[in-house]
């Protein structure tokens, strides 16, 4: 099947300082996404992971390189609404990407501007209202919503839209424990009902431990590319880059290393939850005994 | 201490007056204050307090709200009664030294009194029964045949949401921000006037960099969501005249027919 997004070789940086050379923020990324699919990009800050993020739906252009969104080159400017209308883009900060003072009203925005009939608007964002489950928040102000609920607010007006793919550009960043669960059990419930593709750009492990499949970006370059199990394997070259790996894989990596042997074939790359940790080393302490 | 901050004193309500289409009550307002120009007599103006009690009735706002209102032109009334009273020639009805009062100057003084009280009372009403958003979105509406004359209506609205928006984020920060300087030992409360400004600076150059950054955000994320101006653009929520806006609008009218009536049939001075 055709993937919904293709990238070639994307390369890209950002307008230097006179008289100095600008450093390339992308060099050379080539990714398949298939529809449908969960997939997490990884990266410390600075890695292109945002920047990559702004080319899926033409705010940025690439300098070399081509990406396909659904089949259009995002270059084609005839086509630029096609693509934002197929790629949903949702940002860090609540605050700032909220537009009007009624919950309803804002996620209207985007259908108003898609020139849609009041009715069908009306219909889409009761829809999307429900399917973040903030419906019975309809008429409130967003300045008195909680961080989680601004950004499932958030959500609702892009998924509004009808979407193919949903991009999240650190939507947890800014969020406390409880806001987080919140947009997590969200985009969840997001792909299991609708089938929608999401990419969730994001620096927390667990989260990408949720995904189908994670890409963990490193100074413009893909530098792995998996399943999550596969991934959170290679632990030594996760921290040569900066990134953390879940707790409970670090456990067991350290375990291993100080030369504890774990029952089967268990690697530290499969437990990424502390229940199967806590599995884990009770298999263990069993095959002890 | 600024979270406390309310704009624009609207109280939520279902009553008829808060039903009322917003472009009907924005030319109803506009017609109130024409009628009480218009009116040149007491029982003009009669006509003027009578409408207003009656909307205030309907409304279910209580008068209480409207006394608060007229606190703050206290001042401005008695200024232009005293002026009135004391330099407008006639039939003197009361003289010593150089101060005289004249029968004329003491009507007109009533008159105006009573056309400001009117007026704060009438128009305030606007605000205490219109949401921002419905008053945007009436302004919006009522403009639009400008939008002909190359007036950025469109522009206009949406800039006026978007402050409505920021509002009580941008009090938020600035409680932030103002905390912060406090921590570090900033002294916002002591102090001369100019030393009390001078300490708002560092207050205003954070709030004006978070400010820029925020539309700067916006701007993207509104782009993502396909904005591209007002063109092509429709609302999901429309705005029907009903029933009640027709009645409201005849009632106005026959106020205004009375008024002038009073105007013709009575003389303007006693």
């Amino acid at each position: 099947m055709e993937p919904i997004i293709h990238t070639e070789n994307l390369t890209f940086s950002y307008p230097a300082e006179e008289g100095k050379e600008a450093p390339p923020v992308l060099r050379g990324v080539s990714l398949d996404i298939p529809a449908g699919q969960f997939l997490a990009v990884l990266g410390h800050n600075g890695s292109g992971k945002s920047t990559f993020a702004k080319h899926l739906n033409s705010i940025l252009l690439p300098m070399g390189g081509k990406a396909y969104v659904d089949g259009i080159d995002t270059c084609d400017e005839e086509r630029v609404y096609d693509i934002r209308q197929r790629i949903g883009m949702v940002f860090q900060n609540p605050d700032n990407q909220i537009v009007a003072t009624v919950v309803e009203e804002d996620v209207a925005f985007g259908l108003e501007n898609l020139g849609l009939p009041p009715a069908e608007i009306r219909r889409r964002v009761d829809e999307s209202l429900k399917a973040v489950d903030m419906f019975s928040y309809r008429e409130h102000a967003p300045h008195r919503l909680s961080g989680g609920q601004k950004q499932r607010v958030a959500i609702a007006g892009v998924i509004a839209m009808r979407p193919k793919v949903l991009v999240l550009d650190e939507p947890t960043a800014m969020l406390d424990p409880r806001g987080r669960k919140e947009v997590m059990a969200t985009l969840q419930s997001l792909k299991k009902e609708y089938g929608i593709t999401i990419v969730l750009i994001t620096h927390y492990m667990d989260e990408a431990a949720q995904a189908d499949r994670v890409v963990v970006m490193d100074d413009g370059r893909v530098l792995l590319d998996g399943t999550p199990y596969e991934v959170f394997q290679q632990v030594e070259t996760l921290k040569s880059v900066g990134l953390d790996v879940p707790q409970a894989t670090e456990l067991l990596h350290l375990l291993q290393k100080g030369g504890c042997r774990l029952p089967g074939h268990v690697l530290p790359g499969h437990v990424l939850t502390a229940q199967e940790c806590a599995d884990t080393l009770l298999a263990y302490w069993r095959s002890l005994a | 201490m600024l979270k406390d901050i309310t704009l624009g004193q609207f109280f939520p309500g279902f009553s008829p007056v808060h039903r009322l289409d917003p472009r009907i009550k924005l030319i109803l307002t506009v017609a109130y204050v024409v009628m009480l120009f218009l009116a040149n007599n007491l029982v003009g103006l009669a006509f003027g307090i009578l409408f207003f009690l009656g909307a205030y009735f309907l409304a279910r706002i209580p008068l209480k709200m409207m006394l608060k209102g007229l606190k703050p032109v206290l001042p401005i009334i008695l200024f232009t009664s005293v002026l009135n009273m004391f330099f407008i020639t006639g039939d003197p009805l009361f003289s010593w030294w150089v101060i005289t009062i004249t029968r004329q100057g003491v009507y007109t003084a009533v008159i105006m009194s009573i056309r400001i009280v009117c007026l704060i009372a009438g128009t305030s009403l606007l605000t205490y029964t219109t949401s921002p958003i419905s008053l945007t979105d009436g302004l919006e509406r009522l403009m639009g045949p400008l939008k002909k004359l190359r007036f950025p209506v469109h522009e206009l609205a949406m800039m006026m949401t978007i402050a409505l928006r920021f509002i009580p984020t941008l009090i938020e920060e600035t409680d932030k921000i103002m905390n912060a300087q406090k921590a570090r030992g900033a002294d916002m409360e002591t102090g001369s006037l100019i030393d009390r400004v001078k300490a708002l600076v560092p207050v205003l150059i954070p709030l004006f960099i978070s400010a820029f950054r925020r539309a700067d955000e916006l701007a993207l994320a509104m782009e993502c969501r396909c904005y591209r101006g007002g063109e092509g653009r429709t609302r999901m929520k429309q705005l029907h005249l009903g029933s009640r806006d027709l009645i409201s609008c005849a009632v106005m009218a026959l106020f205004l027919a009375g008024v002038i009536l009073c105007n013709l049939l009575l003389p303007s001075l006693l």
